[in-house]
């Protein structure tokens, strides 16, 4: 077994003058399911790119499944299944042939070249993710959601070892979204490892045990899921008695919104005994919980805003001038008037 | 992987329009004469067709006489120029590559299917033209004092059927390897860009370029390094005995354009990062 599924060493892209990625490290162990988040531009697919060998570092090192990459590319492949920017299809075939064809090319999978087996193997992955009935219309006639279903079954094709899936949700609506994160997990059950990578941070929330985090081209951290979501050691009480309990608490409660209040955790205390304490005496309780920091609060820590975002000459915020002049008003600036620490939010 | 390409090839209909377009060509002029059995007057006007309002079994070279200047290089740079860059604009490429398919075998089986595409492309055009050759002009003897069954060559004595048969077969193989030097140039236009029509455009800007160096005679010194100057040696063939001078230089620029330009496609396709 190997120790790793995916490692990476300095793992650097320069496009030009642009550093697209900087000395990322990442570590992705057997079994897991790791997600890799960060604003849009920051150097995401550029990471999965090179990691399937479809873009060539400028420096660093990359093993894929305990092999180097791009040296033994053709070798691991094999064992990779990827979904990367989206999928893709040849418009004018349908699903079932586009998967042939797929399947036909490179080296022969395991089951062999056999008709049948070819046939086995399409079905299968057709069926894994909700296509088993889909006709012979062409692709180009499918919706949004079937073309990503189709590329997910596409990237299921070999019963790879490992699955790198780049926005895999993408198109699809809450139901179709929960089937695939069904599917994940229970691939992942079956000792896939599974190597996501969103902007969605709801998908990584409920899904991911490890997460990434990247921020223009940085590998800005590397954590388990449940130690990013560490309780911050505050509890959130909604009780229509709050007058009361920010009396009786005195000077713990840290914020008041309405019926919600914040509270200052002591020493061995949990919402439990909290609760006993309020109920004694004679305060309503609807709602007691320990309070545990969002992805969302994590990510925004630790992350700029996205490269999509580029501010004019005014800065974000709004101050413009009452007159607008469109000649002044143009796209310059570039993204220094938005970056640093606006975008944080206090913890 | 080579089979994958072919398939792709065949069921593509553009394959078909395009030969359809080919092929018709032929057919709409041999229309025209005849109906009207106006032929242009020997030494005017395009190569054989003078001698085939008498006999229709010439009209195959005349029809790939008609094709090869334009019609049949646009085709074989379209089909070139898409051969990678089409792939890249589809989304395709990174999907085939993570296969994995090898960059260098995916390089050979495009090429494997442009040749492909272009003999299927000459033998169409050749055996239609046959048919409505013979068809609509008949196999009279071309000159009825030189005897039957024989058709009159370009140096002036007679040919019998099996000869022309046998010269229609040479000319076909000659005019598709011509063709490889555009086809060579297309595919690695192809692999520089991800746009398959700015890849077809380059190859047929370098043709162009070729074919209006040959007919300049300021420009006589690089004429014999030019990809299209032996394109029309295939007529030496319809000579009695056959000229093979102008036949073997041809080939040998074609190889030379094919080795520079595979190599150079290779080169670059190898390296290169793929981010469509």
């Amino acid at each position: 077994m190997n120790p790793s599924m995916i490692i990476t060493r300095g793992l650097t892209k320069r496009f030009g003058r642009i550093t697209a990625v900087d000395g990322v490290e990442l570590n992705v162990r057997p079994g897991d399911r790791y997600g890799l988040l960060g604003p849009n531009g920051s150097g995401k697919t550029t990471v999965v790119r090179m990691l399937l060998g479809l873009v060539f570092a400028t420096s660093g090192e990359i093993e894929l499944l305990g092999r180097s990459v791009p040296r033994h590319t053709t070798d691991v492949l094999p064992q990779v299944g990827a979904l990367v920017e989206g999928p893709a299809a040849y418009g004018h075939l349908p699903g079932r042939a586009n998967l042939a064809l797929l399947d036909a090319a490179g080296p022969a999978p395991p089951g062999g070249r056999s008709r049948r087996a070819r046939r086995r193997r399409i079905e299968a992955a057709l069926e894994r993710v909700g296509l088993g009935g889909v006709d012979n219309r062409p692709v180009k006639a499918y919706s949004l959601g079937m073309r990503q279903r189709l590329g997910l079954a596409a990237a299921l094709l070999g019963e790879p070892r490992l699955l790198v899936l780049d926005e895999p949700t993408n198109g699809l609506d809450p139901q179709g979204i929960r089937e695939v994160r069904e599917l994940l997990e229970e691939l992942n059950a079956a000792g896939t490892t599974v190597f996501l990578c969103s902007h969605l941070l709801a998908e990584v929330e409920q899904f991911c045990t490890r997460v990434g985090m990247m921020d223009r081209g940085r590998l800005v951290l590397e954590d388990d899921l449940a130690e990013l979501r560490a309780p911050t050691g505050r509890i959130m009480i909604n009780s229509p008695d709050a007058e009361r309990a920010v009396a009786l608490l005195d000077g713990r409660v840290e914020a008041r919104d309405g019926q919600r209040l914040l509270v200052r955790g002591e020493a061995g205390e949990d919402p439990a005994t909290l609760n006993a304490r309020l109920v004694e005496a004679g305060l309503r309780v609807s709602e007691i919980h320990i309070e545990r920091r969002t992805l969302e609060q994590v990510m925004l820590e630790v992350t700029g805003p996205g490269s999509d975002r580029i501010d004019g000459p005014f800065g974000r915020g709004g101050d413009l001038p009452e007159v607008l002049d469109s000649r002044r008003g143009g796209g310059s600036g570039g993204r220094s008037g938005g970056s640093g620490g606006d975008g944080r939010a206090a913890p | 992987m080579m089979r994958i390409e072919l398939v792709k090839l065949l069921r593509r209909p553009r394959t078909w329009i395009a030969i359809a377009l080919l092929c018709g060509l032929p057919a709409l002029v041999a229309a025209f004469l005849a109906i009207t059995k106006v032929g242009p007057q020997p030494g005017e006007g395009p190569t054989f067709l003078s001698a085939v309002l008498s006999n229709g079994s010439l009209y195959p070279a005349a029809a790939l006489a008609m094709v090869l200047p334009l019609f049949l290089p646009v085709s074989v740079a379209v089909v070139g120029g898409d051969s990678v860059a089409g792939e890249a604009s589809a989304g395709m490429l990174r999907y085939l590559l993570l296969r994995p398919v090898g960059r260098t075998r995916m390089l050979v089986a495009k090429l494997v299917t442009l040749v492909v595409f272009v003999l299927i492309a000459v033998v169409s055009v050749a055996l239609t033209s046959y048919a409505v050759g013979v068809t609509a002009f008949g196999t009279e003897p071309a000159d009825a004092l030189v005897g039957s069954d024989v058709v009159t060559s370009v140096s002036g004595t007679g040919l019998s059927p099996s000869q022309v048969a046998l010269r229609i077969v040479y000319t076909v193989l000659y005019i598709a390897v011509s063709m490889l030097g555009v086809g060579a140039i297309a595919i690695f236009l192809s692999t520089v860009t991800d746009s398959s029509l700015g890849a077809a455009l380059g190859a047929l800007a370098f043709l162009v370029t070729s074919q209006v160096l040959v007919a300049l005679d300021a420009a006589a010194s690089v004429r014999p390094y030019l990809p299209t100057r032996y394109w029309l040696a295939w007529i030496d063939f319809f000579r009695a005995p056959i000229l093979w001078h102008d036949i073997q230089r041809g080939l040998g620029i074609q190889a030379v354009y094919v080795a520079v330009f595979l190599a150079a496609a290779w080169a670059n396709f190898a390296t290169r990062d793929v981010t469509s």
